[in-house]
């Protein structure tokens, strides 16, 4: 199978000199046609300029880009068969929300009312059937969403770029898209790019996660390896909540030289063969769990215990013993980052 | 238990009750804000205007040369006199072609202002763009008058490049051409275009500034290439500006009274006849009644450009 888009070594760096910033240091990534990829990482670490270069908005300095076997290093992006879904919709405010669906059938001068018929197809792919004459103006933010997905589909690009599509919704709409989105795109079958700093959305929705930082992808992997199994300490921090013990500590209770240990993993018990035992810190209540954080040496352990109504969780000041299975640690390369 | 709580006493001191006030009431800062401005425009300006209508349906008593407030429609019947009309037309035709040069010349500058140039290019522009209207309107009128003329700057330079064949094909056209380039029509044109095309370009600008760089990435996205783009996003956003602009540049040319006595053929805009009539001639009636005539020139271009959906981005 080729790839649906594969990245050789790219890099981009912005201004000159000792100014200049590299915001894609020599990338590789392979995405497989069919695909949910997500690229997931902090703000300004690099994943929506790569994002960029793949639809031709911003020229790689250096490497090249394949969508779907073809070299489009240098293609403007009106001819790149991929289309994106932008963070601020970019709909046209002149034109109705039909026209914009239609947008790019109106380029390639298809007849009006098959223009037309198509737009209204898509409305009703994304749920949104009858708005077709009104503007974006008269759209809420999460109509105004739907909309450019049905903009940047009505082609059936090869990929489709998601550049942070759901950061502006609240917090419900935004898990309902997140559902209808993997749904749509499992139907379709069109190859998704999603960009997003949200790792739970990304833990959620994707096939594969691509995690960023400071230019570079970290890590590849299925959202299971990269909760569980992080290969550096800024993807086990990044990626959930999670304890990085290191030096004397890490080797006292985990046997390993860097280890991460993630909070519910960690269960609170009887005094006996517990791993350590310590004061609470801190409380939290989420409601289905409390996160405590227990001063184990000269670090807090975070545990993240599950709600139970017959018992209370522990307060601050109060002493618990903590337990772990051995397979809940994960040895971590390298040690301090 | 009773509430501990005792709230201090209400402010007193006068500045304080009047914030209060202000704050409280916020019509009447408004109000306060706003008279100042509304009696002027509403007195002042709108005032001399209808005093303007009403004048033009006043007579001249030929005997005595004194006004004569009785209704007549003498003044709007002589503005259909051929000499009348064809200043009318003459100034409506030139008003056009300078307001479709200054868009011309005027959109690629605001683009690359608007969507390129950057931190010190875009002052450098800025000012560049501004400068003319730092100094007298006169003293870049005959400065023209000096470069324009027979032994001007523009003859000497077309002779040194041998174009001298050129300027003279220029000037030998009819309507546009005459004995050299500041007593001809396109002269005219040239010195218009210049004096209005700051008018242009910052509204322009303005327009393009506020279209977001997506919806240019979007159309690109969406498979059209940069002709498509610019006829089918930049344009119709940037119509807004474009009307703002020509608003401008047609009204100060069709008001414009003292371009075409310095340079020019002699013959006679809207503007200078309405100068001549309420100076010279002193009749303020036929005046008034013929600057009527931009207003309603400029109201029925205000029309039709909201027909063509100029305004429909705004």
């Amino acid at each position: 199978m080729t790839a649906a888009v594969t990245l050789d070594e790219v890099s981009c760096v912005f201004g000159h000199g000792a100014s200049a910033v590299r915001a894609v240091d020599g990338v590789n990534l392979g995405i497989e046609s069919g695909e949910f990829f997500t690229l997931l990482g902090p703000s300004g670490s690099g994943k929506t300029t790569c994002l960029r270069m793949i639809g031709g908005f911003t020229l790689p300095t250096a490497g090249r880009i394949l969508i779907g076997g073809d070299d489009v290093t240098m293609r403007p992006p009106y001819a790149r068969p991929v289309n994106t879904v932008f963070q601020d919709y970019a709909l046209f405010p002149h034109m109705s929300i039909r026209d914009n669906v239609a947008y790019s059938l109106m380029v390639r001068k298809v007849a009006p009312a098959e223009r037309a018929r198509r737009a209204d197809e898509l409305l009703e792919l994304v749920q949104l059937a009858g708005v077709g004459d009104r503007r974006p103006a008269q759209l809420s933010g999460g109509q105004r969403q739907r909309v450019a997905l049905a903009r940047a589909l009505i082609n059936q690009p090869q990929v489709l770029l998601l550049d942070e599509p759901l950061g502006a919704l609240d917090l419900k709409l935004r898990e309902q898209m997140q559902s209808e989105l993997k749904a749509l795109q499992r139907q379709l079958g069109i190859t998704f790019l999603f960009i997003t700093h949200d790792q739970h959305e990304a833990l959620s929705m994707s096939d594969r996660i691509g995690v960023f930082n400071v230019g570079r992808l970290e890590q590849v992997g299925t959202p299971h390896e990269v909760y569980n199994a992080p290969r550096t300490r800024f993807v086990a921090l990044f990626v959930g909540a999670a304890n990085v013990l290191d030096g004397e500590l890490a080797r006292a209770l985990t046997g390993h030289d860097s280890a991460m240990l993630r909070p519910e993993r960690i269960r609170a018990g009887d005094a006996a063969g517990a791993r350590t035992s310590g004061a609470v810190a801190e409380a939290q209540y989420f409601g289905s769990f409390t996160r405590i954080k227990v001063r184990a040496g000269d670090a807090l352990l975070q545990a993240d215990l599950p709600d139970g109504a017959d018992r209370p969780a522990p307060a601050v000041g109060d002493t618990v013993h903590l337990h772990w299975d051995t397979r809940a640690v994960h040895a971590l390369a390298g040690g301090h980052a | 238990m009773t509430s501990a709580l005792a709230l201090p006493a209400p402010p007193r001191g006068l500045r304080l009750r009047t914030s209060d006030l202000l704050y409280t009431r916020r019509g009447l800062l408004l109000l306060a804000l706003l008279a100042p401005p509304l009696l002027w425009f509403g007195v002042v300006y709108l005032g001399a205007l209808f005093a303007l209508l009403a004048n033009a349906f006043f007579g001249l008593d030929d005997f005595t040369g004194q006004v004569v407030r009785e209704f007549t429609l003498r003044n709007f019947v002589a503005l259909t006199e051929p000499a009348n009309l064809d200043s009318a037309r003459r100034t409506v035709v030139m008003a056009v072609g300078v307001t479709l040069a200054c868009t011309v010349l005027g959109f690629p500058l605001a683009y690359y202002m608007a969507r390129h140039a950057r931190g010190a290019s875009k002052a450098l522009l800025y000012i560049a763009v501004m400068l003319p209207l730092w100094s007298s309107y006169l003293v870049r009128l005959y400065a023209w008058k000096l470069l324009l003329a027979r032994e001007g700057a523009i003859s000497w330079l077309a002779a040194q490049l041998h174009l001298t064949w050129v300027l003279d094909a220029v000037l030998a056209t009819p309507a546009i051409g005459g004995p050299s380039l500041s007593f001809s029509s396109i002269g005219t044109f040239i010195v218009f275009v210049y004096m209005w095309l700051p008018f242009m370009v910052l509204p322009i600008m303005a327009s393009i500034e506020r279209i977001p760089g997506s919806l240019i990435e979007a159309s690109g996205d969406l498979g059209a290439g940069p002709g498509t783009t610019f006829r089918r996003v930049i344009l119709p956003l940037a119509m807004p500006g474009v009307a703002a602009g020509s608003i401008f540049t047609f009204s100060l040319t069709l008001g414009d009274y003292i371009i075409p006595q310095v340079i020019g053929d002699s013959t006679l805009y809207i503007g200078q006849i309405v100068y001549r009539q309420q100076g010279v001639a002193g009749n303020i009636p036929f005046a008034a009644a013929f600057s009527l005539v931009p207003i309603a020139v400029i109201g029925l271009y205000l029309w039709w450009a909201k027909r063509q959906g100029a305004f429909d981005a705004l």
